[in-house]
């Protein structure tokens, strides 16, 4: 595929060095920007797996949570339920560190629970309320771990995701637009520098013919 | 230290409250965007936010797409499961690949 410099370039030597230079870097770019590409792009794959696994996990645990939440609604006025749940006895609160990957700034969250004792979910008398909503609060407080978890990896997979796509667009870009255009500059230049000196090297010969014909009144050609 | 928000009908998230989490049941698109930009700034670094709301907000969500923090997450609200979610994890390996060559076939 032939490409034709689409902005002319000056055809001296310093621009040829100049284009030359930028070939260099162009290609240096092009392999470090590629192997970026690749390694995020594994660690990705393996990622957004996960991501998956974690996502259909949580749904599941959190339909089946609504579930438990529907059936212990049915079984006790909603003042009851509303009261018993006012005011909560457990908080959780997050420490959010960071990862990189590649250049790419992915969250890591750990979290505490603000009291250890697991039973502090249940921020409730049991007098008043069915043992269905105890249920109902241990069967979301079993997901909660993965849920977080799943806050993570797809934070970490979308912030890859779109690194990933910058840096395939600048790698395609350097492959296809600008080290071709830089090859083939360097290859006019390199042409036009020739036919140059071709040119003016005709030209000194036909001074020389010129002068000898003029003081010696002798011409070499036969 | 950051916290967790979960928001979206009240129906869909009011279990949360009893594991800690801050619930913010809200009825209204406006009230909802609101409620989502003042989590954004205010110290939340996850935000669970129901799937059926996450649609109606998807332009706010985005602007928050290429921040370390939050992260919002989408779960299936009381209603039941849409698929957003899982299609937005599709979507992530279609930006990345080009194309969805994991999840492709389910």
């Amino acid at each position: 595929m032939a490409i034709l410099a689409s902005t002319q370039v000056t055809p001296t030597r310093m621009e040829l060095t100049k284009q030359k230079n930028k070939l260099v870097t162009a290609t240096r770019g092009h392999k470090l920007l590629k192997d970026k590409r690749d390694e995020l792009m594994r660690q990705f794959l393996d990622l957004v797996r996960e991501n998956m696994e974690l996502r259909k996990k949580v749904e599941a645990g959190i339909l089946s949570a609504n579930k438990n939440f529907v059936i212990a609604k049915a079984g006790m006025s909603a003042e009851t339920l509303n009261t018993a749940l006012m005011a909560p006895k457990q908080e959780v609160s997050l420490t959010v560190g960071s990862k990189n990957v590649m250049s790419v700034d992915t969250p890591i969250l750990n979290y505490h629970t603000r009291t250890a004792d697991a039973n502090d979910i249940y921020s409730y008398g049991f007098a008043f309320t069915s043992s269905d909503l105890d249920d109902a609060v241990k069967s979301l407080a079993d997901i909660l771990p993965d849920m977080l978890r799943l806050a993570e990896v797809e934070k970490s997979c979308q912030l890859m995701a779109s690194e990933i796509e910058k840096t395939r667009r600048r790698v395609n870009a350097l492959e296809h637009v600008i080290i071709p255009e830089a090859q083939a500059n360097i290859k006019y230049i390199s042409m036009k520098l020739d036919e140059n000196e071709r040119s003016s090297q005709i030209r000194l010969m036909k001074v020389k013919d010129m002068m000898l014909e003029e003081a010696h009144h002798y011409s070499e050609r036969a | 230290m950051y916290k967790i928000a979960v928001i979206g009908d009240y129906d869909s998230i009011y279990g949360f409250a009893a594991l800690g989490l801050d619930t913010f049941p809200v009825s209204e698109p406006e009230e909802a965007e609101k409620q989502l930009h003042k989590l954004a700034g205010g110290g939340y670094a996850v935000i669970y936010i129901t799937e059926s709301l996450a649609a109606v907000l998807a332009h706010e969500i985005d602007k928050y797409r290429l921040e370390k923090l939050p992260a919002i997450i989408q779960i299936p609200g009381v209603s039941g499961n849409t698929g957003d979610g899982v299609r937005s994890v599709k979507q992530f390996v279609e930006q990345a690949v080009g194309s969805d060559i994991l999840f492709g076939d389910d």
